[in-house]
């Protein structure tokens, strides 16, 4: 080993870290802003829990529930689940899993990160002021004409931050094309990368029209009338159609990376390359294209032509096949594989089988006939919340785990994350599936009272939400204590395969001593002798 | 598919940092033609329903006074592409000349467009408290007002930024720090410039023409 | 305005802004032609020129390798996708 100092230790100061070029930095400054925002955001979730624990709505008043579930989605979606994976983990391992020395801009690399804060202070001052009580969703007329909260305000901070996804995406493209190691061409590069590939496409081309709409909506606010206000012939529908022409890709943004992190995981703790890595590679492309033709599965209830929603619907329905596809390689690469149930491996598990249940309500929430009961209720609720925190979150714990080691240079204690893992999955479980029950039941969304007969599965719910807070608080704790004094992890502790395990952990600032050659394809697993 | 980046160096590397410059300008005008553009399926959309209406907008619209603001930017790009050859080719002179008039069709097409937003203003156009109906106005012209504010508005905010980058072009020139070496920047800018021009030159026969 | 040795044929910037404003001169002159349907599209059409002399001579589309024209072509098409299936549903409201 030589003397040279790793990226953390290179310099101690505010300003080489507020300063830093370095993606490596630039991911960690990341990690700690969302991981602060996953707790206001996660505070709200517990007061709205705590709220449902009575049917009659005794504990908080109908007008700050409403601005609780609000927060609880912008800051959940905009400040956590989007730039969770891609900028915490694809900033942080993206340019040493292709050999780079860095990602193609670094300077835009950090501008995204201060445009990123600047939309997250807008929000949360937002909040401080009192909050928004439209939804994350924004919906006009409400949002436009008859709203009394800060829309302007927190509608300016989620514009804001969407020019840091943009900034990010088009980094990852160009970093992607341009910078990869002599030798790695397309077809061996680890479906990681693939995957943030795929999200940066949908994050270029999504975030523009998401961006529109919001500025649509704000001059709509301040003009007094606009194209959504029926006063003027204008469709408030439209809103929704421009809406989820993002928002629908959004959460394809959310979930793609997630599904590389599994690849990764997977193969490593199965000691097997990933079935199938060709078709796989193209799933991952189908999901990033046909997720931009189902949006209008989001409004089969609003108003739009029926003749719309035939289509979406089919097209909903295509959609979940490359998703199938991937689940089904996930499992032939399991099988007569070297299980290693380490954390990142039960995160990776957890999630095959929670995305599953989450995908497979997804289609029946695609079927209009059913989606005419279901909008609106719990179910809809539960099916995004597994996806999303039974896929997504898990995905994103099982990353933070399976490099942490080359981020740090530490290992964490492996018994202590194997309980959080099992709380969290056993929480999650508690706390959502329920809510499936409730809304097959009929219990609406966004209500802050119910009737009393869903009395004893809100109960359960709540009670589900506090093991899964103390399954989020334990890695908060044995993390950063591993930061500090944990055992030193050197270059591979997994002994597994990837360009990012050939340097040392924590890696230098430049990454490699010298640019890596490749020869082989990725997930080169051997068979493993014991 | 492309075998993997070879490793270069010196001028090889230059054009490949050069060509790499480019793909995101590109990556980034790309979600520049999804902003604008979605704002011009919205427009399309409801120019389909209100026909009437739309040429009614139509007329409220100073016909000369937006061609000339075409035919001004269209001049500016003319001079931004010859500021780009001749950073290339080393002719510091006119590049300070081209960039400077560059900057004065901008600022000159902005002035223009003050001048109608303020004519709008004091006719009562503006969507809102301020509009005044009748007289024959379709309540649905506030629509097209409202497109029109909207799309010319961000349009607008666009031109501001690219005459800050093209003010920054000059005065990278006047200190010298541009060369045939160091044109990458002229590029660049130069690609926002002229995309900026593109947008207004849909925005023409949409706003100006239209009705007529 | 001379050419450059790699390119194969490179008009002059002063003939590519020629054609920029015969272009103009004709939309504009178009509008004091009777109102007719073919107007609206024929004003589409010149932008739609326009804005290719001006992509592929001022920007160099024309010489820029295939992947940035599949870039600029990407957000043209994903606009396309965007404009259909939201027609789609405004010219099926009330149909079906």
């Amino acid at each position: 080993m030589s003397e040279k100092a790793d990226y953390l230790a290179v310099d101690y100061s505010m300003r080489s870290w507020f300063c830093t070029l370095d993606h490596k930095r630039i991911g960690l400054l990341y990690l700690s802003s969302i991981t602060v925002f996953f707790a206001i955001g996660a505070a709200a979730a517990a007061a709205m829990r705590i709220a449902l624990l009575s049917p009659s709505g005794d504990l908080i008043v109908s007008d700050v529930y409403n601005r609780l579930f609000t927060l609880h989605g912008v800051i959940m979606i905009w400040f956590f689940l989007i730039p969770a994976v891609p900028n915490v983990l694809g900033n942080f391992i993206l340019p040493l899993m292709i050999g780079a020395r860095d990602v193609a801009f670094p300077r835009l690399n950090l501008a995204s990160w201060y445009i990123f804060m600047t939309g997250a202070s807008l929000v949360l001052y937002a909040i401080a002021a009192g909050g928004v009580d439209t939804g994350w969703t924004f919906y006009t007329p409400y949002s436009s004409t008859y709203s009394n909260s800060h829309v302007m305000v927190m509608a300016a901070g989620v514009f804001i931050a969407g020019f840091s996804s943009i900034f990010t995406g088009l980094n990852f493209i160009v970093t992607i094309h341009r910078m990869r190691a002599p030798g790695l061409t397309w077809f061996r590069l680890p479906l990681f990368v693939w995957s943030l590939y795929s999200t940066s496409i949908i994050l270029v081309l999504a975030t523009p029209v998401l961006a529109l709409t919001l500025l649509l909506m704000a001059l709509e606010r301040g003009f007094g009338v606009g194209i959504f206000d029926p006063k003027i012939g204008g469709d408030p529908l439209l809103f929704q159609h421009l809406f989820w022409f993002y928002s629908h890709p959004a959460v394809y943004i959310m979930i793609l990376p997630g599904m590389g992190v599994v690849s990764e995981t997977l193969a490593c703790f199965s000691r097997k390359a990933i079935y199938g890595y060709k078709v796989m590679a193209f799933a991952i492309l189908m999901i990033a294209t046909l997720g931009f033709l189902v949006w209008g599965h989001h409004m089969f209830v609003s108003s739009q032509s029926v003749y719309a929603g035939v289509v979406f619907s089919l097209l909903s329905f295509l959609v979940s096949v490359p998703s199938a596809i991937k689940v089904f390689n996930w499992t032939a690469t399991l099988h007569r594989g070297s299980i290693r149930l380490d954390a990142p491996m039960l995160y990776a598990l957890g999630f095959m089988g929670l995305f599953t249940v989450g995908g497979l309500t997804g289609l029946l929430l695609a079927m209009m006939a059913v989606d005419v009961h279901v909008h609106g209720t719990y179910f809809v609720v539960a099916h995004f919340h597994y996806v999303m925190v039974g896929g997504m979150v898990m995905a994103y714990m099982g990353g933070i785990h399976y490099w942490w080691p080359k981020i740090s240079g530490r290992m964490y204690h492996e018994w202590t994350a194997r309980i959080a893992a099992l709380l969290i999955f056993l929480g999650f479980n508690l706390t959502f599936f329920p809510q499936f029950v409730l809304g097959y039941l009929g219990m609406p969304r966004r209500y802050y009272t119910y009737p009393a007969e869903f009395h004893s599965l809100n109960v359960m719910s709540t009670a589900g939400a506090s093991i899964l807070g103390l399954g989020y608080l334990l890695p908060l704790f044995y993390l950063t204590w591993s930061f500090f004094r944990g055992p030193m992890a050197g270059p591979n502790p997994w002994n597994a395969t990837g360009l990012e395990w050939r340097t040392s952990s924590p890696p230098p600032t430049e990454n490699f001593a010298a640019t890596p050659v490749v020869t082989t394809g990725p997930y080169a697993y051997e068979p493993e002798e014991k | 598919m492309n075998p993997a980046t070879p490793i270069v160096t010196g001028d090889a590397a230059a054009e490949a940092r050069a060509t790499t410059n480019q793909l995101g300008m590109w990556v980034f005008l790309t979600t520049e033609i999804l902003l604008f553009g979605g704002m011009f399926v919205v427009y399309s959309l409801y120019r389909g329903v209100y026909p009437a209406a739309f040429r009614q907008g139509g007329q409220t619209m100073d016909f000369w006074l937006g061609t000339l603001n075409t035919a001004v930017l269209l001049t500016s790009s003319l001079f931004m592409a010859v500021a780009d050859r001749a950073v290339r080719a080393n002719r510091r002179r006119q590049v300070t000349a081209c960039l400077l008039v560059t900057i004065l069709l901008g600022l000159a097409f902005l002035g223009i467009k003050s001048y109608e937003y303020h004519a709008k203003y004091a006719a009562h156009l503006v969507p809102g408290s301020r509009f005044r109906a009748g007289g024959g106005r379709a309540p649905q012209l506030q629509i097209f007002l409202f497109l029109y504010f909207a799309m010319t508005g961000l349009h607008a905010v666009h031109m501001i930024g690219g005459v800050a980058a093209v003010s920054w072009l000059l005065a990278l020139n006047v200190r010298g720090r541009l060369s045939p070496a160091r044109a990458e920047p002229v590029t660049m800018v130069g690609l926002y410039w002229h995309f900026v021009d593109c947008i207004w030159v849909f925005l023409y026969p949409l706003f100006y023409l239209v009705g007529r | 305005m001379r050419s450059r040795s790699a390119r194969p044929f490179s008009p002059p910037l002063s003939l590519v802004f020629g054609a920029l404003l015969t272009l103009l001169a004709l939309s504009a002159a178009s509008s004091f032609l009777p109102p007719a349907g073919w107007k609206t599209i024929a004003g589409l059409a010149i932008a739609a020129v326009k804005t290719g002399l001006i992509a592929l001579f001022f920007m160099r589309l024309k010489w820029q390798r295939g992947l940035i024209r599949v870039v600029a072509a990407a957000g043209i098409f994903w606009l396309a996708l965007l404009a259909t299936l939201l027609s789609a549903d405004y010219f099926m409201r009330g149909r079906w």
